[in-house]
């Protein structure tokens, strides 16, 4: 069995406590929600996407320590990136928390968010780290708002 | 009054002499994450004493027949032991007559029991139903369902901020149009002990029959459905020491008797022709199907286990083991408890600061201390309370004080941790 203490490192504590890009975007053109009904972590993304491009993304939510430092992180390191690498990422992470990608000994682009590699031994836990990375998906999927970007 | 932790008085209790009593629950002795386990979780589900485990294994090994049916040594001996069951129960609730206790799978299918035999059978467009603020999904979903599918209506007795139901306006809410209450008896969620003799009694004097949904009292507080004179009783056999899959409805039998079956089958029926099908007397009207005959045999001896600790025993020792974690948890900072009645059994919920539940119970874990983090299934309590989820401790027979203070001792850590 894991120790959770592990997980709860500092930079995980330090994004539950100062989330990063915690909001709604005001020129949203990509809106998503997520839920996670067993222990009702919700949280909302809103992205503007251009040409291809996270040029800005926000979230908000009510969700544990693990969810809101996950949906943090996350926020930090897509900004900028094409949907391409983002897809990557959410592949990356998800086969991180679920225990198929071995970030010590496999290649990966996942960088700090390694630190969440510890979820895999919670299991009752695996799904609030990955929470943002699905709805990340659902966003990108999402139809372009329309009131934006035209 | 100051209080000191009582460590090293681990076992001492007034009413309960735990240390004998643990030594009857074998996963007690189990370890985890490196520790001893610190089961407080009860109201999720509680543990089985080897009695029960004990005479399940001797019901499989030596007495497995289905029942009912055969004219076999063996199918008479299961059928004696499933009936010897049945009247566990019924002495169990004060219940005048074993034909009175139906085996349905828990207080969910007993509710919903009711819902569809009664509620199905009687109530039709513009009827109301009164129900609670800190009732649990069980007892809130089978009735939307009903009032969905015949237009009855929905009314709900408020509560106050300490979680306690507010008499008064249950007392208004009655109409011409009330046809049926269904109330918890003991919040899961909070706590709160209803003062459910009185109010059985308004609903009868406002003509309306009454279900109480009793799975988290059963295994908390003596209860007898005659003295009471409630119309139903549920309950669910794993909250009470006993195994999954089983629990008991009781009903006035002259309101069984004019319900509808909830499902058709072997065992509900007397005579069955494609014309023509009679139903089994009660309770067997409600049976269909083989039962969890292992299940309800264990649940007998789970009850017999539990009458020879002694209820009110049981009681005494869990309130003081309540009012210890309320006032250990009460002098840390940060802490805000959830559910304040005066009258509570078997449960604390609380919040530690921002800190999300899960992240409680979580890291508790690692202590070995099983809590309950989420909403509890009773959403609407917790949208009362302003909060998503929150951390539960509950009580069984078998905790002690000293595992009190290993709560409140992980809940400081938890505290560390998050800084
Ligand atoms: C008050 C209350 N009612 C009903 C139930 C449902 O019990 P079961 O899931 O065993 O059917 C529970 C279980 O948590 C409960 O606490």
């Amino acid at each position: 069995m894991a120790d959770a203490r592990a997980l709860y490192q500092e930079l995980i504590l330090d994004h539950n406590k100062k989330p990063r890009n915690f909001g709604v975007l005001a020129d949203a053109n990509r809106k998503a929600e997520g839920h996670n009904p067993v222990c009702g972590d919700h949280i909302s993304l809103s992205l503007h996407i251009a040409d291809g491009r996270i040029e800005n993304i926000a979230f908000q939510g009510q969700s544990c320590a693990i969810c809101k430092a996950s949906s943090s992180l996350m926020t930090s390191i897509v900004k900028g990136k094409t949907v391409d690498e983002a897809e990557t990422l959410i592949r990356e992470f998800r086969d991180m928390a679920t225990g198929k990608l071995d970030t010590r000994n496999q290649q990966h682009h996942l960088g700090r968010l390694s630190v969440f590699a510890g979820v895999s031994e919670l299991p009752s836990r695996v799904k609030c780290a990955i929470l943002p990375w699905h709805t990340l998906h659902a966003a990108f999927e999402s139809v372009e708002n329309a009131t934006t970007e035209k | 009054m100051i209080h000191r932790p009582v460590k090293n008085a681990a076992f001492r209790s007034e009413a309960l002499d735990v240390t004998r009593l643990r030594a009857d629950f074998p996963i007690l002795g189990r370890r985890i994450n490196g520790k001893p386990l610190i089961y407080l979780d009860s109201a999720a589900s509680a543990q089985m004493p080897m009695a029960a485990i004990e005479r399940m294994r001797r019901y499989q090994m030596e007495e497995h027949a289905n029942v009912h049916r055969g004219v076999h040594s063996l199918s008479e001996i299961a059928t004696n032991a499933y009936e010897d069951a049945r009247r566990k129960v019924r002495l169990f609730l004060g219940a005048r007559e074993d034909r009175e206790i139906v085996f349905v799978r828990g207080a969910t299918e007993a509710v919903n029991l009711v819902m569809h035999g009664y509620g199905r059978a009687f109530l039709g467009a513009g009827d109301e139903i009164v129900i609670s603020a800190l009732e649990h999904h069980s007892n809130i979903v089978p009735w939307q369902m009903l009032c969905q599918e015949k237009g009855a209506i929905l009314r709900v007795i408020p509560m106050n901020d300490a979680g306690e139901l507010l008499l008064d306006e249950y007392e208004k809410l009655f109409s011409a149009r009330t046809r049926f209450v269904a109330l918890a008896h003991v919040s899961n969620a909070l706590g709160t002990v209803n003062p459910i003799a009185e109010m059985i009694r308004t609903a009868h004097r406002h003509g309306a029959p009454i279900l109480i949904d009793g799975a988290q009292a059963a295994p908390h507080l003596p209860v007898n459905v005659q003295e009471l004179d409630c119309d139903f009783y549920a309950f669910s056999g794993h909250k009470v020491y006993g195994p999954t899959g089983v629990g008991a409805l009781y009903g006035k039998a002259a309101l069984l008797e004019k319900m509808q079956p909830y499902q058709g089958g072997g065992d509900m029926i007397l005579n069955v022709s494609f014309e023509h099908t009679d139903y089994n007397e009660i309770p067997f009207k409600f049976e269909a199907g083989t039962p969890a005959i292992a299940a309800a045999i264990g649940l007998g001896a789970a009850l017999d286990y539990v009458g020879a600790v002694g209820l009110a025993q049981i009681a005494a020792h869990e309130h003081q083991l309540l009012s210890y974690a309320t006032e250990l948890l009460a002098a840390i900072p940060e802490v805000r408890i959830i559910g304040t009645a005066r009258a509570k059994a078997g449960v604390i919920s609380f919040e530690v600061g921002d800190v999300h539940p899960h992240d409680v119970g979580t890291l508790l874990n690692d202590e070995g201390i099983a809590i309950r983090a989420g909403h509890h299934c009773a959403q609407p309590v917790m949208q009362s309370y302003g909060v998503a989820a929150t951390a539960r401790a509950s009580f069984g027979l078998y905790n002690t004080l000293a595992e009190v203070d290993a709560l409140a001792a992980g809940i400081h850590k938890v505290k560390k941790v998050f800084g």
